[in-house]
């Protein structure tokens, strides 16, 4: 059956409060995610005292000075923070979004809760492990294929043709959406999730693209493309404002569409 | 969950972990069924709800005599039909979500498939009896 409780190696047990900035005169708490491979313990969560007039607005940024001013051992992804590279998605307050997007006053009442994105394998504290998430991507063939022979200059697409891909093409793959679905949790092995599946009709929708029934013939499975139940986690948690349950929703619609 | 709490480790690549023994090539029909049936119960919903109300309180006589009419026993038929079929096919999802162990998975999904066609069969013949008065 599935799994509805985490294993009792990943439970989370106590955690540390640091000590409130000296001379500090606004503070904000932050509650983060803390588990160290290499000490054999378990998850905890520890409180720290950030400085607000001393760091930017965003949760990345109160991490970034968590690091710098208190704890260097604290581990996270960030790379652009601008919300267009998806190194920084984590669960901010009980939302999977971008630590770099999400203002810290955005989050009303008591401390900013950080965790990990739910449900995947933890690296080192709020780094997770999305091998299986990058795989799925790979698994959709990202990429245009074709077996005409490639024109001399470009291949050519309409305007009308280039406007259906607006709102797919977007994506950063931060793993937000996937990892926001109840489906995903219980069936990530076979379920290729939101994100992978918005990557599919991204190219299934390519007016360029020859392989389109190939395509398709590749996510016609019962677990790859139907375990989605348009719980709509996935659209609610994209911080690009996409709308993947929606971009399934299109690829089940092609799937009748060749039946019928 | 822990970077050593991954199940079943193996040496497989990750991406022919993912692409495993392939796609099924199947679910659409499934999927469609489960659309036409769905709209079917809608529709059926109201005739079948008046159709109760009108059986309320009589012996089986009355029943029998009600029944008896060709639209409501068809009526009564197909909402049999598409409420097994669709009962099938949602039961059948909830066990491929939740049943991991492939044997419990199979056992489950082959009694769910007796159920469903038993109680299509048993209500049907019900029907068909009262309607036909015998």
């Amino acid at each position: 059956m599935v799994e509805f409780a985490l294993p009792k190696n990943s439970k989370i047990t106590g955690g540390k409060t640091w000590p409130k900035p000296a001379g500090a005169t606004e503070l904000r708490e932050f509650k983060v995610y803390r588990w160290n491979p290499d000490d054999g313990k378990n998850p905890s969560v520890d409180t720290y005292y950030v400085d607000t007039n001393d760091c930017g607005p965003m949760v990345l940024d109160g991490l970034i000075w968590i690091k710098n001013h208190i704890d260097p051992s604290l581990t996270f992804r960030r790379s652009c923070r601008e919300g267009v590279c998806g190194s920084c998605a984590m669960n901010i307050d009980g939302q999977n979004t971008l630590a770099c997007t999400r203002s810290m006053h955005d989050v009303k009442d008591g401390a900013v809760k950080v965790n990990p994105l739910p449900h995947q394998p933890v690296v080192k504290d709020l780094v997770p492990d999305l091998t299986n998430f990058y795989a799925q991507y790979a698994s959709v063939e990202p990429w245009l294929k074709t077996t005409s022979p490639t024109p001399q200059k470009e291949w050519r697409q309409s305007h009308q043709d280039r406007e259906k891909l607006d709102g797919l093409y977007e994506c950063i793959l931060c793993a937000c959406c996937s990892t926001s679905c109840p489906s995903y949790w219980w069936n990530s092995e076979r379920y290729l999730g939101p994100a992978a599946l918005l990557q599919a009709n991204r190219w299934v929708s390519d007016s360029r693209d020859e392989a389109t029934g190939e395509r398709l013939d590749n996510l016609e499975d019962p677990f790859r493309l139907y375990r989605c139940h348009t719980i709509m986690n996935c659209a609610k948690a994209c911080p690009k404002g996409l709308n993947p349950a929606e971009a399934i929703a299109e690829l089940k619609l092609k799937m009748v569409e060749r039946q019928i | 969950m822990s970077a050593t709490d991954t199940p079943k480790r193996s040496m497989r690549t990750p991406l022919g972990r993912v692409r495993n023994l392939g796609a099924a090539h199947s679910g659409t029909s499934d999927f469609w069924r489960q659309r036409i049936t769905g709209v079917a119960m809608t529709l059926l919903m109201i005739p079948v709800v008046v159709i109760v109300m009108m059986l309320l309180g009589r012996n089986q006589a009355g029943a029998a005599q009600i029944l008896g009419s060709l639209p409501i026993a068809v009526i009564l038929l197909l909402f049999i039909a598409a409420s097994a079929w669709h009962m099938k096919i949602g039961m059948q999802v909830v066990i491929e979500d939740y049943v991991h162990n492939e044997k419990l998975k199979l056992i489950a999904i082959m009694l769910n498939n007796f159920f469903s066609v038993a109680v299509a069969l048993a209500s049907t013949y019900a029907i068909l009896k009262l309607s036909s008065g015998v």
